[in-house]
């Protein structure tokens, strides 16, 4: 039977002791993911480890982790697809950590909440859908896809160094409701992304595009967001 | 001690709609949830959410009463009638709404909202966004509720009713972040807390689809509604059973055998692969049984290439990542290997159409609540639709109910948590019992056991053996000890708690199956091949007892539509 070997970066900070690796051996028939792995080893070496789960096949965005020095999310690496002998499984670097695999999303999550990620309308709903062409849905397709994993933001240099960033996943769901037809906010939105903590603070090194799971653009956004800054400014949103 | 007047324990659809509706009628309202709502499995849910609203071209006569027919007979007849009448009067209303806040639905070129066909609908009334209907609904109403400011406790995870004075009055849950356990105490909870697909080794469901709501339910008496009906979907991936979406066929997907033969004609000849969940499982796992599986195997295949690149990059990218992903195969070029799967729990928390429970200042919507809407089997987009439906309700009627009763949830003593501090005291017996017996043994083998004894065709001798295992299983869960105490995110501590619930309503599943003497819906029985409506056009209710379920029986609300043998 073949066997995976995991380096799996532990860490509790109420423990007082500093970071360190542990390792373990899987065995398993046929295909394992990470996140199969890592309930292997917290079901039979450690009940102590964590992280976190729920839908293990790549839609819920909780599982994103740095796997053998690449951000992926763990229900989506196949260890047959990992290259060396060891897999190293290390939390999201550059984020404040709960414990062990789990780090603190509450500040990625709070910088959501500042962009207004919601649609703004402020004329009446007709009785039934509000009209939208293919071609205007089609402006959804890479921004709606985003599942929130906080692999980009993690990955973001600017995050790194300016604290106070939004970083690409909210812009990219501010960018989400500027392209909708549907959308009415005219400056709502601006000030929350027009400032030194938003759109300018991207210095397109694209890191965010490269880390995302979901093979998703948050640069292309948010230059379309600069852009569109420039002109909500002047003249709020035309439609 | 927290105090809301409503608390909502889940943020998945139905929950977080019953939160917005509460909030709107100017209650606190506060949600509960074991993952930020936004990673909930509603987000799972990809083909889409049925509303006649009669945008296809093929389905311009499509009305809520002919949806409420195709509900009430795909069913079986166990649907409560008036319960699927009002649902599906209800549904034109929600999309809108639902699309009014955002949800980037498909559309056509006039720019009205797509819809496709699926399975046992007289029409194409499926309203889809590509394949990622759940995601794009899921996320729509997580913004919602941040603009409307409501308060989510999120990593939060429950174990516990608070039930006083027989009325519910709150849940204790543990801090996952901060650890410790927490007493939220209100005036009325509703849960929505998903299904109990983890209760078998095979599901579609996400690994916190485990029944805890239910659990927490039925341990505080009140019953569990037509659990022995378990929906298998007929297209699983065959080595994770990630769900491959109705959708596939709904866009022309054909179903093939190792003769590479469509076998559905022989099944459902009208309708072929666009048969409802429970004859196309059947069907498949017939072709299966009787050696026809892909090289003998145990699959057969979902062949989507004749739809080519381009309609597979438009309707099913979601698809087509996942088969790429965790299967190997890309559909455009191959056909991708499926077996039916453990998809969706038609039973629940027995609930009436406002979502109340027996239990005062108790409610209950979506996954884990069972009004009945789906009876003994439910169509394919009826439960998004029922998320939302329903939860909307709940959390209208939960509203209604706590008004002018601000602070009768809290404790008299103030500062006193005294069920938090019961919750954390048994934790520490769990804990100082040392490692009597493995938890995830015990959790292997319920998996297993449901899978092969309450599964897809079921039997008397091998029922009675399944339920013998189940009543073994609970004695051994009695003597589990923890192997990690305390602090945060303890998974061996919520993965314990959660072991001794999923047996309970694995339990209440195998009891209901074993004593219903029919076949009805998913609930097919090789010894009673037939629907009997003479004695079981009745809905069960499980209540927890000392040895096991004890089970009641309440008639099935008709009037509308009569009874028929239901042909595809």
């Amino acid at each position: 039977m073949p066997e995976a070997r995991f380096h799996i970066k532990r860490f509790d900070p109420k423990s007082g002791v500093g970071a360190h690796y542990d390792e373990f051996t899987v065995p398993y028939e046929g295909s394992l993911t990470v996140l199969e792995g890592l309930f292997y080893v917290q079901e039979h070496f450690d009940g102590s480890l964590c992280f976190r789960y729920c839908c293990r096949a790549a839609v819920c965005g909780s599982c994103a982790m740095y796997i053998d020095g690449r951000y992926r999310l763990a229900c989506q690496s196949n260890v047959n697809h990992l290259k060396g002998d060891v897999i190293v499984v290390e939390p999201l670097p550059h984020m404040p950590l709960v414990k062990d695999l789990v780090c603190d999303m509450s500040e990625f999550f709070a910088k959501y909440e500042t962009i207004k990620p919601w649609l703004i309308r402020t004329s009446q709903n007709p009785e039934k859908e509000l009209p939208q062409t293919p071609k205007e849905r089609l402006k959804l397709d890479m921004p709606v896809d985003c599942i929130l994993c906080g692999a980009c933001y993690s990955s973001c240099p600017s995050v790194w160094t300016e604290g106070d960033y939004l970083g690409p996943a909210a812009l990219l769901k501010a960018y989400r409701f500027e392209v909708d037809s549907r959308d009415e906010a005219r400056r709502e939105r601006l000030p929350y992304f027009d400032n030194e903590r938003g759109v300018y603070r991207c210095h397109t090194i694209a890191n965010c595009s490269e880390a995302c799971p979901k093979e998703l653009n948050p640069t292309e956004g948010i230059q379309w967001l600069k852009r569109a800054a420039v002109r909500r400014r002047l003249f709020g949103r035309l439609k | 001690m927290i105090y809301h007047q409503l608390i909502v324990v889940g943020g998945g659809l139905a929950g977080l709609r019953a939160a917005v509706e509460a909030k709107q009628e100017g209650i606190d309202v506060a949600v509960l949830s074991q993952v930020h709502p936004g990673r909930s499995h509603s987000g799972a849910a990809q083909g889409g959410i049925n509303a006649a609203l009669a945008n296809n071209p093929d389905g311009a006569d499509d009305t809520p009463a002919k949806h409420a027919f195709d509900t009430v007979k795909g069913s079986d007849y166990l649907a409560d009638q008036d319960a699927a009448i009002e649902m599906t009067r209800d549904a034109p209303d929600v999309i809108y709404e639902m699309e009014h806040w955002g949800c980037p639905f498909s559309r056509y070129d006039d720019g009205r909202i797509a819809q496709r066909p699926f399975g046992g609908a007289g029409f194409p009334r499926t309203c889809y966004g590509a394949d990622k209907t759940g995601h794009y609904l899921l996320h729509t109403l997580v913004e919602r509720a941040y603009e409307r400011g409501i308060k989510m406790y999120i990593e939060v995870f429950a174990t516990q009713l608070i039930v006083e004075d027989g009325a519910c009055k709150g849940v204790v849950a543990y801090d996952m972040i901060n650890g410790g356990f927490l007493e939220f105490r209100a005036d009325a909870v509703v849960m929505a807390t998903g299904g109990a697909g983890r209760t078998y080794i095979n599901t579609t469901n996400a690994i916190i689809s485990t029944g805890g709501g239910m659990a927490l339910a039925y341990r505080a008496g009140v019953p569990l509604k037509d659990m022995e009906f378990i929906q298998f979907h007929p297209t699983g991936l065959f080595t994770t059973n990630i769900l491959m979406t109705e959708g596939c066929r709904g866009e022309g997907g054909y179903l093939i055998n190792d003769q590479g033969e469509r076998f559905m004609s022989k099944y459902a000849p009208t309708v072929m692969e666009l048969a409802p969940r429970d004859i196309t499982a059947r069907a498949i796992q017939t072709e299966i049984n009787e050696g026809r599986g892909i090289g003998g195997k145990q699959f057969v295949y979902l062949d989507l290439r004749h739809l080519g690149e381009q309609k597979i990059a438009e309707r099913l990218p979601g698809i087509r990542d996942l088969a790429i992903h965790f299967e190997g195969v890309d559909p455009v070029t191959e056909p991708v290997p499926i077996v039916p799967s453990q998809h969706y729990t038609m039973g629940g928390i027995d609930t009436d159409m406002q979502g109340a429970t027996p239990l005062p200042g108790f409610y209950a919507a979506g996954e884990c609540a069972c009004v009945s809407v789906h009876g003994a089997n439910r169509l394919g987009g009826n439960s998004l639709l029922e998320t939302i439906v329903f939860g909307r309700r709940a959390g209208a009627a939960a509203s209604a109910y706590v008004k002018g009763k601000e602070g009768g949830g809290a404790p008299a003593a103030a500062g006193a948590d005294p069920a938090a501090a019961r919750m954390a005291a048994s934790v520490e017996e769990l804990a100082g019992r040392g490692t009597g017996e493995d938890a995830y043994a015990i959790r292997a083998e319920m998996t297993v056991t449901m899978k092969e004894h309450f599964g897809i065709f079921r039997e008397q001798a091998s029922m009675q053996a399944g339920l013998d295992k189940m009543l073994a299983l609970k004695e051994r869960v009695a003597r589990v000890g923890l192997r990690h105490s305390g602090g945060v995110f303890n998974l061996d501590m919520m993965r314990t708690v959660e072991l001794a619930g999923m047996i309970d309503v694995a339990l209440a599943t195998a009891a209901g199956a074993l004593a219903r003497t029919e076949s009805r819906g998913s609930h097919a029985r090789t010894d009673f091949p037939t629907r009997d409506d003479k004695d079981w056009l009745k809905h069960t209710l499980a209540y927890a007892g000392d040895a096991g379920p004890r089970l009641e029986y309440r008639p099935v609300t008709l009037g509308t539509f009569e009874p028929q043998e239901r042909k595809y």
